[in-house]
């Protein structure tokens, strides 16, 4: 049971940079845009949330320091799928080459610059960082630490992630946001501003994604800059926004999924000889399938956005 | 509330302009990379590096010896290949992101002759690779392009997918099957034999003179056969095609297979060429590499092999400036992001163009 707690903890704390991912992704999604960028976001974000930290001690600069740079990467896809209506495909992966480059290459440079060779975030912040103690609660038995002890990026990645399914499900301009993912030329024609709203969503998805890479830089690997810290997390959320069948809430549950397989390998006992490749697999297998059997079901309630990966030019409706 | 407000007409608006007549489309893409390059340069300023020592490191460095340029080439072969073989896809607006888990899937077939039947004549041996090799991958590409023509599954992502199945299943091989017993440690798959080796032409394996040759051959498939008449007709309307009496899933069904052999084929030139043995970083990033290869030449095969070779350059020389300027290699993806960066906004102003609002407001 013991065990089981701390599999369960260790499952929520792995599958984090993948709801960041994965809502930040969606947001994207739902207006139609299919952005692969998500593993550069993630890296930029991850590199300026790291230097902000070091450079502040504020984990609150930090966020938005992240937040700014998976933005940033964003605002380059939206200019570039939006208004010049470049290929998204060819965009997005540009925009991974691109970040995960610049978030090492300047990782390194900051390194070269560094007196002692390495980089290490200071103390003021990882204190920042530490798992919450909330009275009474934090030191219940199990509920205390299944639900009160988690560092601040958890609970900061699931308010994101209901605010989210809030905004896209149950506010006026949400159900405007999937209008234009499902039928842009509707949208426009029910007098839905489309561009704006595409930017808004891209926008704001770039950032949050940016988030979550913060996370892999600054929790993941103890507070020491390295090199590659999203290391395809990006690519496992891009897979995930389809197991989560494009909705915010589920993303959680399905992250938490996500985040368990990654960490299975260390909880099964190895006497049983499961291939650790098999568990690296199973989230994509997983999603592959979900892909293939809800393209032959078509089912209503969890289908892809209308016209996911499609420009918008008003001229061609 | 605000729903009656009318929108007035945009300051500008995006209308299509007659296409550009192939220079002045030329000309704005050349304009695009040297912008790409002044802005990488500009990023260089900013930190207080001298750009011009930099670039000229990385163009030398790709040179400076008989060494270098070999390295550079090797660089560029896989690249080349894979290019080329997504090209195929993208012609036919297929997005096949998935080159990266052909080539896999291929260097895993090939390599599978490679260490059970290495005692075949040398030649024999490679062609029977190369075919296996190709088989791997364009079954590999086959399956995103049933469930598509099937239940419209969406190939972009599914073919994602197949990249990371394909990956894990050469760490299983190297973890489990394949692995080298007399590795202790860590695991690997055994070194290939010596028999199992690519001949090299000048120095370098002969990867680079199939590249070269696939580049003609599928210049020719896709510009002068009836086979590739059929695959821009689907790409650009399957509608059209289906009331010329083009059989449109076979098309798209017997490309993908095509596609998928050629990053096959990669697969097993890496591997009999390049690694000599089986590893996870096999593909390493090429197949995602090709894709903005071979957007950034507008899927003209000519074009992917040279500019292969100028992404091959900027590998090999940024290696150079990681151990001359002391800058991480890592520059060389940076530039290459800027570059089709600006490649990607150049084609816009090809095609469309923005109309100012005149006077008076809408009419």
């Amino acid at each position: 049971m013991d065990l089981f707690l701390k599999f369960l903890v260790a499952a929520v704390a792995a599958g984090t940079p993948l709801l960041f991912g994965t809502v930040g992704e969606i947001l994207t999604e739902k207006v139609g845009h299919l952005n692969l960028g998500v593993e550069g976001m993630m890296a930029l974000g991850a590199c300026a949330g790291f230097m902000a930290g070091y450079a502040t001690d504020n984990l609150l600069l930090a966020w938005l320091a992240a937040f700014a740079a998976g933005l940033g990467g964003a605002l380059i896809y939206a200019v570039l799928t939006v208004t010049f209506m470049a290929n998204q495909n060819v965009a997005g992966l540009t925009l991974t080459i691109f970040g995960v480059g610049l978030s090492n290459f300047f990782g390194i440079y900051m390194l070269g610059k560094s007196e002692s060779g390495s980089l290490k975030l200071p103390e003021a912040v990882t204190a920042q960082m530490r798992s919450v103690d909330i009275p009474v609660l934090s030191d219940l038995p199990v509920v205390g630490p299944l639900l009160f002890q988690y560092n601040p990026f958890v609970y900061l990645g699931i308010a994101v992630a209901l605010v989210c399914a809030w905004y896209l499900f149950r506010t006026k301009t949400g159900l405007n946001v999937q209008a234009i993912g499902e039928n842009p030329g509707a949208a426009d024609a029910a007098s839905i501003d489309v561009t704006r709203w595409k930017y808004v969503n891209i926008l704001l998805g770039g950032g949050i994604c940016g988030i979550g890479g913060a996370y892999c830089s600054m929790i993941i690997n103890g507070g020491v800059w390295l090199s590659d810290s999203v290391g395809g997390l990006g690519w496992i959320a891009v897979a995930l926004v389809i197991f989560a069948a494009w909705k915010p809430h589920m993303a959680i549950w399905g992250s938490l999924v996500f985040g368990a397989l990654r960490v299975l390998e260390y909880y099964v006992p190895q006497s049983m000889g499961i291939p650790a490749a098999l568990y690296k697999m199973l989230p994509f297998l997983m999603t592959a399938l979900v892909l293939v059997i809800s393209s032959m079901r078509r089912s209503a309630g969890s289908r892809i956005p209308g016209s996911l990966g499609v420009n918008y030019f008003r001229e061609e409706r | 509330m605000s729903q009656t407000k009318l929108h007035s007409e945009p300051l500008l608006r995006v209308v299509k302009r007659a296409e550009r007549p192939a220079g002045q489309a030329a000309a704005l893409r050349a304009v695009a990379v040297v912008l790409s390059i002044v802005a990488g340069g500009v990023f260089l300023l900013a930190l207080g590096q001298n750009p011009l020592a930099v670039y000229g490191t990385m163009l030398s460095g790709a040179f400076r010896s008989a060494m270098a340029i070999q390295g550079t080439v090797r660089y560029a072969i896989p690249l080349c290949i894979s290019a080329l073989a997504v090209t195929l896809a993208f012609k036919m607006k297929f997005w096949n992101i998935g080159g990266e888990g052909q080539l896999i899937m291929g260097a895993v077939f090939a390599s599978y002759f490679a260490l059970y039947h290495a005692n075949l004549p040398h030649v024999v041996l490679l062609v029977i690779m190369a075919l296996a090799g190709a088989l791997g991958g364009g079954l590999w590409a086959l399956i995103p392009a049933v469930c598509k023509v099937r239940w419209g599954t969406n190939e972009t992502l599914f073919t994602l997918m197949l990249n990371y199945i394909a990956l894990y299943i050469v760490q299983y091989l190297r973890d489990g099957p394949w692995r080298d017993p007399e590795s202790a440690g860590f695991s690997k798959v055994a070194r290939f034999d010596k028999n199992v080796a690519l001949d090299k032409l000048f120095g370098v394996h002969i990867g680079w003179v199939i590249a070269l040759v696939l580049t003609v051959v599928i210049w020719v498939y896709l510009r002068r056969t009836k086979q590739g008449y059929e695959i821009a007709v689907v790409g650009e309307s399957q509608d059209t095609a289906r009331y010329a009496g083009i059989p449109v899933r076979r098309v798209v069904l017997r490309t993908m297979f095509l596609s998928g052999a050629v990053a096959g084929l990669c697969g097993m030139v890496q591997v009999a060429g390049q690694d000599m043995t089986l590893s996870i970083g096999v593909a390493g990033g090429v197949g995602f590499t090709a894709i903005i290869v071979a957007w950034l030449c507008q899927l003209h095969p000519g074009m992917i092999a040279l500019v292969s070779l100028c992404f091959g350059v900027m590998e090999k020389g940024s290696g150079v400036v990681q151990s001359d300027l002391g800058l991480s290699a890592d520059c060389a993806d940076v530039l290459q992001g800027v570059i089709l960066f600006f490649i990607l906004a150049s084609e816009f102003f090809v095609r469309y163009a923005f109309v100012a609002r005149k006077k008076g407001g809408a009419r």
